[in-house]
């Protein structure tokens, strides 16, 4: 033990050797030869090297994605991009990391979870927090004055993660956002029609998309009374309304954030609302609210807004929400948030539906924060939170018993005798070829059992079984996995025959 | 206010980058308030003082955006890769960007410092991974899994110089396939080679060339030729250039700058320079000295394995058995590859690139070994493909022959003649996309027709939907081929049938 630690010494100062040689900028052969002594020490130590010294796991909040993960996390992006190109979306990519001061004064409160890279002696570095910001930031940069891009990413939060509630540090973000000037309401209005397409797509139940408008919410504070410097706490404390009921959101307001409670009360008048198009009309008329000039703006864009979703046919999924409040720091104009209205439980847990699967809004001020001379291109866009979906649909997958293949093979070449490994190698090269699925076990002489086992496992639906019998005779045996039937085909046509058996729906094979 | 009189220069120096700071960046989080007037006060603050912030918008060193064009490309390229990867029965695998900081640093020995570490804040020491390899091996041995074949496609960092007129980055895609598990010997290591050229040859960048070696054979070498151990490091890194230098200046460099003898140095000379096919390995299995070398002998015998099962596959004349070849040899433990693009004389002149290898692997028997607490071993072989090289490639001939790229795939574009007509456009629209349309509208309340359709030339789409007040009252709408111009004149109710018809 003493050896192995004065061992583990010699190593230590080897390599600190090494790397004062590196800074000292000693000569190649000098270091090359120091490095030599380094590895020839750690070889010494040997395979124990290295293993007593950490737990394996990922870091907190993070996880990898097994492959049956991916294939539902593929299937899931599928139907989210296939929507974005329907409505004629680009696509774009940024880096993982900013320049830390493109993302600072961006975020409000949220700031302190940014994750920050070490100064390592460059440029102070951010990850990225979201996908909105590095939009901004790739508009001003470019001069671009309009754009329509989907853009789908990990985005980096130092959050509290609740990992079985599909909330983590590391997460994916589906992103799609109209940037230009253009005439009020239809992009606004195509935004909230794709949230529709997609969420009923997934097909994870019923859906209701919340709608209310910025300039509303600051309008009713207004009337309400609310001192300017209290709107965005009492913001925060109407947006728990989805969570926590009227009684203790006033008591918060009134009690922890010195609201009076009058005020408390007019606002609750407001807050407790909703419904559809005839809320906004109703609201038109109220005699505080109509003399609020912001107010009346939101209020006559949601009324064109409620007219464009009816003609899209969506107008019935919607609800004109008076407490949805959200993140308000960039949001200038209308706001949403999608929730799913019979959230899947696990017995003793908690939905996984609760809270928004996807949301959005207008922020026409951001890309100005960015652009030297403060040019203003206004912006929309919506965001969909895939976590949460993943675990829906992975739980929707198990309760059907749905078998979720990990892998696209479509056949395995296999041996029935020994020493035909030649003859699979060279009929599984065929295949690959002519574009078609195919694997072989990587044993020189398989069992057929162990063959044909390996398919049931993977889902494998036809089998390709040379024998020396049939190699006399020019045929191959073409075996379909789930009705066991099997039947010789010519060598020349067998490629025609997988192409044919394979290309029906359902896969008949 | 801060106290002024002594301070030291430290204390001034950031006294003065408070109030140099943007104050935007303070400004804009304390407006919370947000009413109309509050904003307009704000934007007039804000104006003088951004066009005074030294705030320079760019994407960070050795990283970029891509834009749609440059995204159509990057995505043919990996749907070619990831199909031939599929193609092999391999199933994917997608790890976190960063690992524990520990996980990492003993891995990658000298180019550690290359690693991006995260700031201490006040949790675990984390940093972004460097290869997908690592992660890889963490996973199987986190995981217990004893097989599995995966392919993973995603960014990695590295802290390098970046050198941009190489394609090379500090942000950048890798697409790694790997075969775990011990199974008989050097089929899975032919397989990973049939991969590569499926791959190569579907790209459709010009001819390739795989070299192959195997580490216990140049081991074997070094030590028959009587390089003393100690230098075997060295003089490899010094053979690994034969590829870009010629024989008498890596020799130059051995002797002269690593201390090697100049005999031990010429017989090297004598083996390095040799490559082949098959032939070739036969012939070094002839040779006196290398023969009684056991590790030698090893490598031999599983590269003439090799090249048998790649004649089955009928690609083993696209592979060459290197003796140059070397690599950065630290994980590797057996065969090792490396593709190359063969340029042509036009090409070489043509091209400003000159990428390198555009595709690596070989075995690696030990890395999992390495993480597994009790240090089981799980046999590894695999390989990756340079993307961003490749990349670069197509890029730039793109550029040369001037090659006109849609990002948007909108097959049918709904337009009007006429004013007061945005919301029958509405109506259509949503009936096509209904029916699983691309399709896309102006967002103009009375947009020109002349705009429309110059948008969709511009844009290649292939069909017009037009709708105007006569052909409403009538029930029809004119559909228009954007390329023959030629339009006619559809029942309502038939519409989406026609133009899934003419689309498909």
């Amino acid at each position: 033990m003493a050896e192995r630690a004065a061992l583990e010494e010699l190593v230590r100062l080897q390599g600190e050797r090494v790397r004062g040689l590196k800074q000292q900028k000693a000569s190649t052969e000098q270091i090359e030869e120091e490095v030599a002594k380094l590895l020839k020490l750690k070889a010494q130590l040997g395979p124990d090297e290295g293993k007593h010294k950490f737990v394996l796991k990922t870091p907190k909040g993070t996880r990898d994605y097994s492959p049956r993960q991916m294939a539902v996390r593929e299937k899931v992006f599928d139907v989210i991009i296939s929507c974005f190109k329907r409505h004629g979306a680009e696509v774009i990519d940024t880096p993982v990391f900013e320049l830390k001061e493109t993302l600072t004064g961006k975020y409000g409160e949220d700031s302190k979870l940014i994750y920050d890279l070490k100064d390592q002696g460059g440029e102070l570095l951010s990850l990225r927090y979201d996908l909105t910001v590095p939009f901004a930031r790739y508009l001003a940069m470019n001069k671009l004055t309009n754009i329509k891009r989907y853009h789908i990413a990990k985005v980096y939060r130092r959050d509290n993660p609740a990992m079985t509630r599909g909330r983590y540090r590391e997460f994916y973000q589906c992103d799609f956002d109209i940037a230009g000037q253009f005439d009020p309401m239809i992009p606004d209005a195509e935004c909230l029609k794709i949230m529709c397409e997609i969420l009923s797509s997934l097909q994870i139940g019923d859906f209701l998309v919340k709608v209310n408008d910025r300039r509303v919410l600051d309008g009713m504070f207004a009337v309400c009374g609310v001192p300017d410097t209290k709107f965005r706490t009492i913001c925060s404390s109407v947006d728990k309304l989805d969570k926590v009921s009227w009684e203790e959101v006033k008591n918060e307001m009134v009690g922890e954030k010195g609201l009076a409670p009058e005020v408390a009360d007019l606002i609750g008048d407001y807050v407790q609302q909703h419904g559809g198009v005839s809320l906004v009309e109703q609201l038109l008329q109220d005699p505080k609210l109509s003399q609020n000039k912001q107010a009346l703006e939101g209020l006559g864009d949601l009324k064109l807004l409620f007219e464009y979703l009816t003609l899209f046919g969506i107008a019935d999924k919607i609800s004109f929400d008076l407490s949805l409040a959200r993140g308000l720091d960039y949001y200038t104009g209308v706001i949403y948030e999608a929730v799913l209205l019979q959230p899947l439980a696990r017995a003793g847990e908690e939905p996984l539906g609760v809270g928004s699967v996807a949301a959005g809004g207008r922020y026409d001020g951001l890309v100005g924060m960015f652009d030297p001379k403060g040019r203003k291109v206004p912006c929309v866009g919506l965001s969909i939170g895939v976590e949460r979906i993943f675990s829906i649909v992975e739980q929707r997958l198990e309760a059907l018993e749905e078998k979720v293949r990990t892998t696209e093979t479509q056949v395995l070449v296999a041996s029935a005798q020994k020493k035909l490994l030649e003859e699979r190698l060279k009929l599984v090269s065929e295949l690959w070829d002519a574009g078609i699925k195919a694997e072989l076990l990587y044993k020189k002489n398989p069992k057929l059992l162990n063959q044909l086992q390996y398919c049931e496992e993977a889902g494998i639906p036809l089998v390709a079984i040379i024998g020396e019998q049939e190699l006399k005779e020019g045929v191959i045996k073409l075996r379909s996995v789930a009705s066991r039937e099997e039947v010789d085909v010519r060598r020349g046509d067998l490629v025609e025959e997988i192409k044919r058996r394979t290309s029906q729906p359902f896969c008949i094979c | 206010m801060p106290q002024l009189g002594f301070l030291h220069g430290r204390a001034w120096a950031a006294l003065l980058g408070q109030l140099r700071r943007p104050p935007g960046a303070v400004c804009i989080g304390a407006v919370h308030s947000h009413s109309q007037a509050a904003e307009a006060t704000l934007a007039s603050q804000l104006k003088p003082h951004k066009e005074k912030s030294n705030f320079i918008i760019k994407t960070p060193k050795g990283t970029r955006d891509f834009s749609p064009q440059q995204m159509v490309v990057r995505e043919k390229i990996l749907d070619m890769v990831i199909s031939c990867f599929k193609r092999h029965g391999a199933k994917r695998l997608d790890t976190p960007a960063f690992e524990l900081k520990e996980m990492l640093t003993e891995r990658y020995g000298e180019d550690s410092g290359l690693i991006y570490d995260l700031k201490d804040q006040g949790g675990e020491l984390l940093s972004l991974r460097y290869d997908l390899t690592v992660p890889f091996a963490r996973y199987l041995a986190m995981n217990k899994v004893k097989k599995m074949k995966r392919y993973h496609v995603g960014k990695v960092w590295r802290r390098e110089s970046p050198t941009i007129a190489q394609g090379r980055y500090r942000e950048f895609c890798q697409c790694d396939f790997d075969i775990a598990g011990h199974f008989d010997p050097m089929i899975p290591d032919a397989e990973c080679l049939k991969i590569m050229c499926e791959i190569l040859s579907g790209l459709q960048l010009g001819d390739f060339l795989i070299k192959v070696n195997d580490r216990r054979i140049l081991d074997g070498i070094f030590a028959v030729c009587g390089v003393p151990e100690s230098k075997f490091h060295a003089i490899c890194s010094s053979v690994d250039k034969l590829d870009k230098m010629s024989w008498k200046d890596v020799r130059h460099e051995m002797v002269a700058k690593k201390g090697l003898a100049p005999e031990v140095a010429d017989r090297i000379g004598d083996y390095v320079q040799c490559h082949g096919g098959v032939s070739l390995v036969e012939h070094m299995f002839q040779d006196p000295e290398l023969c009684q070398n056991k590790q030698a002998l090893e490598g031999l015998g599983d590269l003439k394995l090799l090249f048998d099962y790649l004649t089955l596959f009928g690609i083993a004349e696209k592979v060459s058995f290197d003796l140059s070849l070397a690599r950065g040899l630290d994980y590797y433990t057996g065969v090792i590859y490396e593709a190359v693009l063969l340029q042509t004389p036009a090409q070489a002149e043509e091209e400003t690139l000159n990428v390198g290898s555009v595709a690596a692997g070989g075995r690696y028997d030990g890395l999992v070994g390495m993480f597994d607490p009790r240090g089981h071993k799980v046999p590894c072989v695999g390989l990756s493909i340079g993307v961003e090289r490749i990349f670069s490639i197509v890029e730039q001939r793109m550029k040369t022959f001037g090659q006109k790229i849609r990002t948007i795939e909108t097959q049918v574009f709904v337009a009007t003649p006429q004013k007061n007509f945005l919301r029958e456009r509405l109506k259509l629209i949503a009936e096509l996309w209904d029916a699983g349309i691309k399709a896309e509208l102006m967002y103009k309340n009375n947009p020109k027709l002349l705009t429309q359709l110059h948008y969709c030339e511009d844009m290649a789409i292939p069909l017009v939907v037009i709708i105007g007040e006569q052909e409403l009252k009538e029930g029809f709408i004119k559909l228009r081929s954007v390329a023959s111009r030629e339009e006619v004149a559809i029942k309502r109710e038939n519409l989406v049938a026609e133009v899934q018809r003419r689309l498909s």
